[in-house]
């Protein structure tokens, strides 16, 4: 089974942000950079379907050479080759962008029988562009799954949904995007550290995926980006139990008109 | 410039959900002040009632795709409906609920029409007869605005953020009814319902959450009697989910839920950023904590120093007391 697992190389969520002179923008230096939360979930499944059915496990990124550090993680974890995609017509995309790139990306590398991203890039947090990519794909798509269950050709995926638990019939090739819930991601050992220092770790170019900076114009602009309004500062309830209750639930419904 | 806004109206169970009414009431509050037009598109369990529903929200036109086919929903046909309608009535702008069917589906949408698609978007302006679209990003930490280059405009709308306009039954609606090919190579095959939960997270107005404070899982029962007594869905922090206190579809905060109702009770939950990612756009927060210092007091309005396990019971007791002398 060929498996292509899409990661998005992100700021940690824990990382001091700052917005640039620009007003549009996170400052990009002095970061940590890891694989997006929900991208982990993706890369363990594919190496558990790989497991089972055998066959291999490539990662894709789009980024500069912070993304080569994610990549041999994901390598590091087990995955058996990567590519980093890299090119000046390839920064600052929007999700449809990054659609674009990806697709042709595939196409280069032959397709795939299930292409696995993560439900959302955690940063920009569009969750747009595994959707898009299976657009540009012509292929099927699943958004969310917290069970996969594959039989040949088909699979079955389960995700939930408000109220309850969508199950799917899919037919493969498909994407699949994946989120908790579905497996727990294994931590990359010292032994995985090593081997993935061996791994075949290619890159791709605007030229080698036939692609020009027309075809990447952004359908999406930011104009301004700053942080949210503060708060305003709390209101502490003093007195005991019972009298904060009481007092809370005076607030709650004459002052703030909520309940 | 064409002035009709089309609306994406999911429909579950025979009932459009909530999310729903918020888009077709934001985008008639936006017809109105450029009188222009809202169309509402229908897929799979569309009736009559579901389109006066929408009729007395503002659409001026609701367009019913019926088919046998697409009473299960899949992203291909339910995208090439929505398509078609983009066809037919050439709007300047396509709202669909950033719910989970919206997120499935408004990629698709926005690959098949060639048009920019903003995520989760909590507020709209009109310039110039274009919209400027405010989201979070960043785990809420940043507030970014967007405008489109492309002449479709795709938004998703954040649950539980836009006010309902005041339902009217004189608003004339022409209600039609459409075709799409139905094919689909991923479809919805079967739906189970969850038992026991009888509040949706992301829709609800008032939810109640747990974290460790709580210490062990058969505590969490605190936050269910909290929950019940005060009609809120409940929510738990990462940490007891990871625990496998709850399930994590309780989880609220990154890898879990964003919501957003109007007021949200932290109780022992010590508000880690990941945690705040899911809730700080809650419009009144309350956290009851042990701990004056803990990061959670930061973004609440009122705050409740003190050890959860009397104050959770005697607000509970507080709760009820306020609810039954109001019914």
């Amino acid at each position: 089974m060929k498996i292509i697992v899409c990661v998005k190389v992100v700021p940690d969520t824990a990382s001091r942000l700052k917005v640039a002179d620009d007003g549009k923008q996170i400052v990009q230096t002095d970061l940590t950079w890891i694989i997006s939360p929900y991208d982990e979930y993706a890369i363990e499944e594919g190496l558990k379907l790989r497991e089972k059915f055998t066959g291999e496990v490539i990662l894709l990124s789009i980024g500069p050479d912070r993304v080569v550090a994610g990549l041999r993680n994901g390598l590091a974890m087990g995955a058996d080759s990567a590519h980093q995609i890299h090119d000046p017509a390839f920064e600052n995309l929007d999700a449809a962008g990054r659609a674009t790139v990806l697709s042709a990306a595939i196409r280069h590398l032959g397709g795939a029988d299930l292409i696995l991203c993560g439900h959302q890039g955690s940063g920009e947090d569009d969750a747009q562009t595994a959707g898009l990519l299976a657009g540009a794909l012509d292929l099927p798509v699943v958004s969310m799954a917290i069970k996969l269950d594959i039989d040949g050709p088909a699979a079955v995926v389960e995700r939930e949904v408000e109220g309850g638990i969508e199950v799917w019939d899919v037919t493969l090739p498909a994407v699949i995007t994946t989120q908790k819930g579905l497996n727990t991601p294994r931590y990359a050992g010292l032994k995985g550290i090593m081997a993935a220092k061996k791994k075949p770790m290619g890159t791709l170019d605007a030229a080698a995926l036939g692609l020009s900076k027309d075809a990447l114009a952004a359908k999406t602009e930011r104009l301004t980006m700053a942080p949210p309004p503060d708060r305003p500062a709390v209101k502490l309830i003093p007195g005991d139990p019972a009298t904060q209750a009481k007092e809370l639930i005076r607030l709650l419904h004459e002052e703030a008109k909520v309940i | 410039m064409s002035n009709t806004i089309l609306t994406f109206a999911e429909i579950r169970g025979g009932a459009l959900r909530r999310p729903s009414l918020e888009a077709v009431s934001e985008a008639r509050r936006l017809a109105d002040v450029a009188s222009g037009r809202v169309v509402s598109v229908l897929v799979g369990e569309t009736n009559d009632t579901a389109a006066a529903t929408l009729a007395s929200h503002g659409a001026d036109k609701v367009i019913c795709f019926a088919a046998p086919a697409l009473s299960s929903y899949s992203s291909e046909s339910y995208a090439r409906a929505v398509a078609k309608a983009v066809e037919t009535e050439a709007p300047s702008a396509v709202f669909i609920p950033y719910t989970a069917m919206g997120k499935d589906l408004a990629p698709r949408l926005a690959f098949l029409t060639g048009g920019g698609l903003v995520s989760d978007c909590s507020s709209f302006e009109q310039k110039d007869g274009r919209l400027v679209a405010k989201r979070a990003q960043y785990s809420g930490r940043m507030i970014s605005t967007f405008a489109w280059t492309t002449k479709l405009q795709i938004a998703t709308l954040r649950p539980n953020v836009f006010a309902l306009t005041a339902a009217t039954t004189d608003r004339a609606c022409e209600v039609v009814q459409a075709e799409v090919d139905t094919g689909a190579r991923a479809r919805v095959r079967e739906f189970r319902a969850k038992e026991g939960v009888k509040k949706e997270l992301v829709e609800a107005q008032v939810i109640v959450s747990g974290g460790r404070g709580l210490k062990a899982a058969e505590h969490y029962k605190l936050i269910e009697d909290l929950g019940a007594a005060m009609g809120a869905a409940i929510g738990a922090s990462r940490a007891i989910v990871d625990d496998g206190w709850v399930s994590h579809s309780f989880q609220v905060g990154q890898t879990g839920k964003t919501v957003s109702p109007t007021l949200y009770i932290a109780c022992g939950i010590s508000g880690a950023i990941q945690h705040l990612a899911g809730m700080s756009s809650s419009r009144v927060i309350v956290a009851i904590n042990k701990d004056p210092e803990a990061p959670i007091f930061k973004v609440a309005n009122y705050g409740i120093v003190g050890d959860l396990f009397e104050v959770v019971p005697a607000l509970t007791a507080e709760a009820k007391a306020h609810f039954a002398s109001r019914s």
